[in-house]
């Protein structure tokens, strides 16, 4: 059986550092999602990549945790983008207009 | 030479160079021109000066009850209107009663031979006097009424004038659409206000639906709504948001509003294929919507137009199922008041709209429970717009030609809604769907299912939810049936908005039905309390049918 549970790992790179997760985004993702912010926020970079590349399902509980990590980021003036997130999931983010507070870049380019 | 009244007003004219009453001096002010004789007693000069004797002077009450003509000298009355009089140099006043009421006075100068008035003299002014008054009184009568009459005229006048401008503006048919059954009243009261509606066919084959009213009455109502009705059209023909519609007329029409109007107005946008609706309101009545037996309001709210520029208008969206009914109404019907001066309000449109019935059916029902309200000699305080929209049955109706793909339960635990989310999309593999019409049927069913075990199961392994997975030639049709647990889900909840979710206005949650709603062609929630289960039925087509 496939393991689907969330994991998420901060990794610094040189354009700032990207939140790379995996699995089902959705309501147990919760306290992984917290603490791999909190990670993010003591490492003091100005700008997050969220990175769904290994995300094959968000929720609209997953939604609200990324739009509390939005606000959380947005709180501690860091910029925000996505990449890997799939047409779906790009047409969802466009629908709760995630879009217009972060970069949604094609593909999973850095 | 004389004197008037209606209001008290009294004339004393005094004769300059003859007693030719001025060309153009009315014939029911007898001042100048009767009695003759007595007018040309009075001297040569003669000049209209007039006397109000009001009624509180004691004058009047004098005059009304005198026995004949006065003496002006001999008054010793402590009286404004008598000091008038002496000023104007008369000396004699026959007052004119009829039925007891003071209706004039003639004023007399001195005589001209300088003899007091004799005795014969008195007793022809009081004949005089007594066989006008009556007439005088007529006549002022008929003037009174043949005012009276050009009033009426000139208000009827301006109610047809008003009447036409509304009824010029509003549709002369109304959409013909299949699977719909759209039914409109426009009621006018007496005094006609400025209510409208009207629906325009967007070009995306969508169709715009304006219900407004205009705060006054009469043609400045209705040159407003005229005025409305068109700016309305002109922004649906080249906007398709209800709330930017709504946005650039308040801006267009504020310049114009004449002072202390306004205009409420809801505005929506129907997807006719899908069954979607887009509202944006200023200011207007909440919409009513009637599903699976409930009935709810679709909450958009906004400013009217014409008070400020530059309002923004949010739009609620939601999806009208099958069998589901809108109404769209002003305040003619719910601000409707009986003989006790209750108002009818929206708690008895509310009851009223449980029934199950739809188009013009429903509407003469509606209008014959306000008349059963507000009694039969009501007089319809202001005009009643009704509008109602319904989505017929066996829309998303399996019976016929369809065939059932899958059907299984899961528990009710937090996790299930992609496994459900999997099974489904197992179920629709052979059918060859679109790949993105099988995204969005996947992640409208795990929403469904989310709704199921959050609300339905309250979590609980043990109280499971069922899913069923049929398809037609057109369609495919999944229901998410759940034990219920909380009572209905909400169906018209807040609508998700991203930028007060930011700003802590709003918890981060609540997306799930927002994005049903943007995922599939139609979406039905309705209950059977008998059971204690309530469904969501989705429907998606299995290919793309609508023009975006």
């Amino acid at each position: 059986m496939t393991d689907r549970s969330f994991g998420a790992e901060v990794v610094g790179r040189p354009d700032g550092v990207r939140l790379q997760m995996r699995g089902d985004l959705d309501s147990r993702a919760d306290e992984t999602l917290r603490d791999a912010y909190r990670e993010v926020a003591t490492s003091g970079s100005p700008g997050l990549t969220l990175d769904f590349g290994e995300v094959g399902y968000i929720n609209s509980t997953g939604i609200a945790l990324v739009v509390r990590l939005l606000a959380d980021a947005r709180r501690d003036g860091r910029g925000v983008r996505a990449v890997g997130l799939t047409p779906h999931y790009q047409e969802i983010f466009r629908i709760t207009r995630l879009s217009d507070f972060m970069d949604i870049v094609e593909g999973d380019a850095a | 030479m004389t004197a008037l009244t209606r209001p008290f007003r009294r004339l004393v004219d005094r004769s300059t160079d003859g007693v030719e009453p001025a060309p153009d001096h009315d014939p029911l002010e007898p001042a100048t021109d009767a009695p003759a004789g007595i007018a040309a007693a009075a001297g040569a000069d003669l000049a209209s000066i007039a006397v109000d004797i009001p009624e509180a002077d004691p004058l009047f009450a004098y005059l009304q009850s005198a026995p004949g003509p006065v003496d002006v000298g001999r008054l010793e009355l402590e009286s404004p209107a008598v000091e008038a009089l002496r000023d104007a140099d008369v000396a004699l006043v026959v007052p004119l009663v009829t039925q007891g009421e003071l209706i004039g006075t003639l004023n007399l100068g001195p005589r001209l031979s300088e003899q007091d008035y004799s005795t014969d003299d008195r007793r022809l002014l009081a004949t005089l006097a007594a066989q006008a008054a009556p007439a005088i009184r007529v006549a002022q009568l008929v003037r009174e009424q043949a005012a009276e009459a050009a009033e009426k005229e000139r208000l009827a006048q301006e109610l047809r004038v008003a009447t036409l401008i509304q009824q010029q503006f509003l549709p002369r048919e109304l959409p013909r659409l299949p699977e719909w059954q759209i039914a409109a009243f426009y009621g006018p009261a007496r005094a006609v206000g400025g209510d409208f509606y009207d629906f325009v066919e967007l070009p995306d084959g969508r169709i715009g639906i304006a219900v407004g009213d205009v705060t006054d009455k009469g043609v400045p109502a209705a040159l407003v709504m005229a005025r409305t009705h068109s700016v309305l059209r002109a922004e649906a023909s080249r906007l398709s948001s209800p709330g930017e519609i709504l946005s650039r007329a308040n801006d267009l029409l504020v310049p114009e509003m004449p002072a202390r109007m306004f205009v409420t107005c809801l505005f929506a946008v129907l997807d006719p294929a899908t069954g979607r609706i887009v509202i944006a309101n200023a200011g207007h009545n909440l919409p009513f919507v009637r599903s699976g037996g409930t009935v709810t309001e679709i909450r958009a709210t906004g400013m009217p137009l014409g008070l400020l520029p530059g309002i923004r208008y949010e739009e609620v969206e939601g999806t009208i199922a099958p069998d589901s009914n809108v109404l769209l109404y002003s305040d003619g019907l719910v601000e409707a008041h009986d003989s006790d001066r209750e108002m009818f309000g929206f708690d008895r449109l509310r009851d009223a709209l449980v029934v199950d019935d739809a188009g013009s059916e429903l509407l003469d029902r509606l209008l014959e429970t306000l008349r059963t309200f507000t009694g039969p000699d009501h007089e319809q305080e202001d005009d009643i717009t009704l509008v109602t929209l319904r989505r017929s049955a066996g829309v998303a109706d399996s019976s016929a030609d369809s065939t059932a793909l899958t059907s299984f339960s899961l528990p009710g635990l937090a996790g299930n809604d992609r496994e459900a989310m999997d099974r489904v999309a197992a179920a629709v593999a052979d059918l060859e769907l679109p790949p993105d019409r099988v995204d969005r049927l996947k992640t409208a069913v795990s929403e469904a299912a989310m709704n199921a075990i959050e609300y339905g199961s309250h979590g609980r392994a043990d109280v499971p939810f069922d899913v069923d997975v049929v398809v037609t030639p057109t369609d495919v049709i999944v229901r998410v049936t759940d034990r219920a647990l909380s009572g209905p889900v909400p169906t018209d909840p807040e609508t998700p908005d991203l930028e007060r979710k930011l700003a802590g206005d709003q918890k981060p949650r609540g997306w799930g039905l927002f994005l049903i709603e943007h995922m599939v062609d139609a979406i039905d929630v309705s209950a059977d309390e008998a059971a204690g289960t309530q469904t969501v039925t989705l429907r998606i087509a299995r290919e793309e049918k609508r023009h975006d």
